[in-house]
């Protein structure tokens, strides 16, 4: 055993995975390696890429056992491609697969059953919920899940930890020649930005698609230079699971208070002034947060420089009302986010490393002044988990979370003091995502506390008249209401490793009783 | 004393059932809850102090918690026991 | 020391989770409520948990007022459950005459345990003969510290029609607050009933502070922070009050009586006013301290 920059009990050798590298501090590791190539393709005029069926994919390839397929999560939880990608795998007979999906969603449950039947082994996320997380949680999988972060696991593929074998890129357009985007057809989903990488080093490229249009395709998201199968199958996915009409403002009071605060803290740490650069979550009082910010830039009449991340309907009108000049997009949540990217100039689609990775020469998150985080735990160091929940169960995963926290001038998570009954505060999460020393300032409802490293802000806040108080008070207070909380007995199998965007591990997921 | 209710499945809330139970059967108390690993023990030490106080020894008390504080959780206990005696 | 209400923020009684959470609103005070945010079949519930609620949540400094239903709707149950369980006062619907606060004040009276700090009355004019007696109900009893008034009820009892604007209601407001004043209590206003219309509570408040009221109902959490916006005193007024008090205290200290602020004379109503004003602001946190 070890112990990580973060005092986190971590073996040096994790069965499945193999030799540990530790995790030394946000920005200690220095990458120290050469860029993943792929082989090198050639094809001649006449060549057609038009493939019939999945199965036709497979054997061209040919899909193999142990291979690694990798799929994006653009269409969340209306993803209809991973599951009729690995129902032919399972129909072929092939086994011992690793997934590389980068998040996964409840529509994908058929992947427990691939894992029962040993078609699919082994599992590559930087996100999961439903009924994967809880099997994966209860042991399904001899191997450990790597739970990465979207800047790690573009990282993880440009720097060859993560091979792929096979990309299986669903396509709501595609042309016969490869060419795809994201924002026509009857899947359109906006921003490809999480398949770029995928697209880019895996040894083997499909389009899959229910879109297909004449040649050539326009816009241009993933080109042809880089995709040597295209396949047409009736239907891709669920758009009522892709995007949402419009993404709603929470009216929970309580929500709305946490937001108006947090919007406060940002105003307080003088960050309402020319060329704000902001990102914010689609979720409870994240995106609440975005409305009092936008109030706050309207009364200051001020013109931010961009917002970042996953995008929403809100943004898109801060975008064009003039109060940011440009929306950098790995990932559209809406409809409005959709059709924004495909009409508005200003409107960028980014990949995932340009989005988050550490190790290139510049992500887009290092330019953030402010990000808007949430929380499952908190400890008391300021280490938050969105990985399990409180009975030990994986619901989530960083995500961009780590990212953002790590890039951003200032980092707030927002959160309720009880989740239900469960304080959020806790002298140790059950599973750190995100380091405390790139936390900066918790929101609650019941009072703002701010990381002891950023004392200058502190006294900004308190100037401003916000509740600050300790992180040690607020736990007091949640817990005089509910009560401290029994621990969850975990068992001593390890099913997923936690990695931080530059490799090294955070902590460790056990199984859940 | 008869069967009675109180309280709702929303967040925060506990629904309570109490079913009269032959005198000498004792206190059995049955609790579904989503923080039952954390809270589980803490519900039952409130519910059972709650009929001890009020002098309630054989009755079946089902308890379907949504994250209640303790005080809620009393609440709710009392307004059941005062329906079960009004309905008798 | 004076007691601030720009806000009274009303909180559903049978609500676990919104009266557990009623203290994070900064309310100056949070009403918990057990007549028209309970459904009949559900008094007795909500009557135990406001009880523990009271006894139990985290109100922090907001003033704990409960709302109970009229005397002839189970009142006398609810003062009889609630009084002893210790709130600061409560808040009477529907309140036609002085006998009908004369009796709650008995009954809350009789419900107080020994050593119980006195429960305070506020009386909630809703009615057309409640208007018509709001001075006599204002003096019926030294529990009584504010008449706050109910627009809805009281339009429809008057037959009018209720607009956005408020001019149906003007009368009746000047009245409450002519009662109020002369029987030296507050007056609290009507909520605004449009909790997503921002802009328009804000004018609205603005409205009740410039006739008289000292706060206002609030039927929505977000609506407070506007509210205090409305009823906080401005520097213009802070500065002006300071003005007033050091011309007074000089004054005193020359032996003359008479004095004149930016040209207009001054007297014992405004000097009171200005203190008003410069107690709030201290309590508040809005005066600036000597030097800065």
């Amino acid at each position: 055993m070890m112990i990580n920059a973060i005092g986190r009990e971590i073996p040096e050798v994790v069965e499945g995975y193999g030799p540990v590298k530790s995790f030394a501090g946000a920005f200690a590791t220095p990458p120290g390696m050469q860029r993943q190539a792929p082989a090198v393709k050639a094809a001649r005029p006449g060549d057609s890429k038009l493939l019939d069926g999945l199965e036709e994919v497979f054997r061209r390839i040919p899909v193999r056992d142990g291979m690694t397929l990798s799929f994006h999560h653009h269409f969340r939880n209306g993803d209809g491609v991973v599951n009729q990608v690995l129902a032919t795998a399972a129909r072929l007979g092939i086994k011992n697969l690793k997934v590389a999906l980068s998040s996964v969603f409840p529509v994908h449950a058929p992947l427990v059953e691939h894992f029962k039947t040993g078609v699919v082994t082994a599992l590559d996320t930087n996100y999961m919920s439903g009924p994967v997380a809880e099997a994966v949680s209860r042991g399904v999988l001899a191997q450990p899940v790597v739970l990465r972060t979207h800047g790690g696991r573009a990282r993880a593929i440009e720097c060859g930890q993560l091979k792929i074998d096979v990309a299986f890129i669903a396509a709501p357009a595609a042309d016969p020649c490869g060419n795809i985007n994201g924002v026509t057809g009857p899947t359109a989903c906006g921003s490809l930005g999480y398949a770029f990488p995928d697209a880019e080093y895996a040894d083997h490229v499909v389009a899959v698609t229910d879109h297909l249009e004449a040649y050539p395709l326009s816009p241009v998201s993933i080109p042809q230079t880089r995709v040597d199968y295209v396949v047409k199958i009736e239907r891709i996915g669920d758009p009522k699971g892709i995007v949402s009409g419009t993404t709603r403002i929470t009216k929970d009071p309580v929500q709305l208070k946490i937001a108006d605060t947090a919007a406060k803290v940002i105003e307080a740490a003088g960050l309402i002034r020319d060329g704000f650069s902001f990102q914010t979550g689609a979720g409870g009082a994240s995106l609440a947060v975005a409305h009092f910010v936008r109030q706050m830039m309207k009364k200051a009449r001020i013109t931010g420089s961009f917002a970042l991340g996953g995008i929403t309907g809100h943004l898109v009108e801060m975008l064009e009302e003039g109060l940011f000049k440009k929306i950098i997009d790995v990932q559209g949540f809406d409809l409005e986010a959709v059709r924004s990217i495909a009409s508005n100039p200003n409107h960028l689609e980014v990949s995932a490393g340009f989005y988050a990775s550490p190790f290139n020469a510049g992500c887009a998150v290092n330019q953030l002044d402010c990000v808007i985080l949430g929380a499952t735990e908190i400890d008391t160091d300021f280490n938050v988990n969105v990985v399990t929940g409180s009975d030990g169960v994986i619901m989530g995963g960083s995500g961009g979370h780590s990212d953002a926290a790590a890039g951003a001038g200032l980092t707030i998570v927002v959160a309720n003091l009880l989740r239900g009954r469960l304080p959020i505060i806790m002298d140790k999460v059950l599973t750190a995502t995100t380091p405390g020393e790139t936390i900066d300032v918790l929101v609650t409802e019941w009072g703002v506390a701010v990381n002891p490293r950023r004392a200058e802000l502190r006294e900004q806040l308190l100037a401003a008249g916000l509740p600050v108080k300790e992180i040690g008070e607020l736990k007091a207070i949640a817990e005089k209401m509910a009560g401290k909380p029994k621990e969850v007995p975990l068992g001593s199998r390890i099913v997923a490793v936690v990695e931080y965007r530059d490799g090294t591990v955070l902590d460790v997921v056990r199984q859940a009783k | 004393m008869k069967t009675a209710q109180a309280g709702t499945l929303e967040s925060s809330d506990i629904m309570i059932t109490l079913s009269p139970q032959e005198p000498g059967d004792g206190v059995k108390i049955d609790i579904d809850s989503n923080v039952l690993h954390q809270y589980g023990e803490a519900i039952q030490a409130v519910i059972a102090s709650t009929l001890a106080e009020a002098g309630v020894k054989d009755v079946w008390v089902k308890a379907v918690d949504r994250g209640a504080l303790d005080y809620t959780i009393k609440a709710r206990l009392l307004t059941a026991l005062d329906r079960a005696r009004r309905a008798a | 020391m004076m007691a601030i209400r720009r806000s009274m923020l009303f909180i559903p009684g049978n609500h676990p989770g919104m009266l557990q959470n009623g203290g994070v609103f900064g309310a100056d005070s949070v009403i918990l409520d057990l007549e028209d945010a309970v459904a009949p079949t559900e008094k007795d519930a909500a009557r135990r948990l406001v009880g523990m609620a009271l006894k139990n949540a985290d109100y922090g400094d907001s003033e704990k007022v409960v709302r109970i239903n009229p005397l002839d709707c189970d009142g006398a149950v609810d003062i009889a459950a609630i009084v002893p369980c210790a709130p600061d006062a409560i808040l009477l619907p529907k309140v036609q005459n002085a006998a009908e606060l004369r009796e709650a004040a008995a009954l809350i009276a009789s419900a107080e345990v020994a050593g119980q700090k006195p429960v305070k009355i506020i009386a909630l004019i809703e009615t057309p003969r409640g208007l018509a007696n709001a001075l006599e109900i204002a003096e019926a009893d030294p529990r009584v510290v504010a008449l706050a008034f109910g627009a809805e009820d009281y339009t429809a009892g008057l037959g009018a029609v209720r607009s956005k604007e408020g001019g149906e209601i003007l009368t009746a407001r000047a009245l409450l607050i002519n009662a109020a004043a002369a029987a030296g209590i507050d007056a609290i206003d009507t909520p605004f009933t449009d909790a997503n219309d921002d802009a328009g509570l804000a004018e609205d408040a603005g409205l009740a502070r410039r006739i008289g009221f000292k706060g206002k109902l609030a039927i929505n959490p977000r609506q407070v922070d506007v509210i205090h916006e409305a009823f906080n005193p401005s520097e213009k007024e802070i500065d002006w009050a300071e003005r007033v008090v050091f011309a007074i205290e000089q004054a005193q200290a020359q032996g003359s009586g008479v004095i004149a602020v930016d040209g207009k004379m001054v007297d014992a109503p405004i000097v009171n006013r200005a203190k008003r004003t410069l107690e709030m602001a201290r309590m508040l946190g809005l005066k600036k301290e000597d030097g800065q």
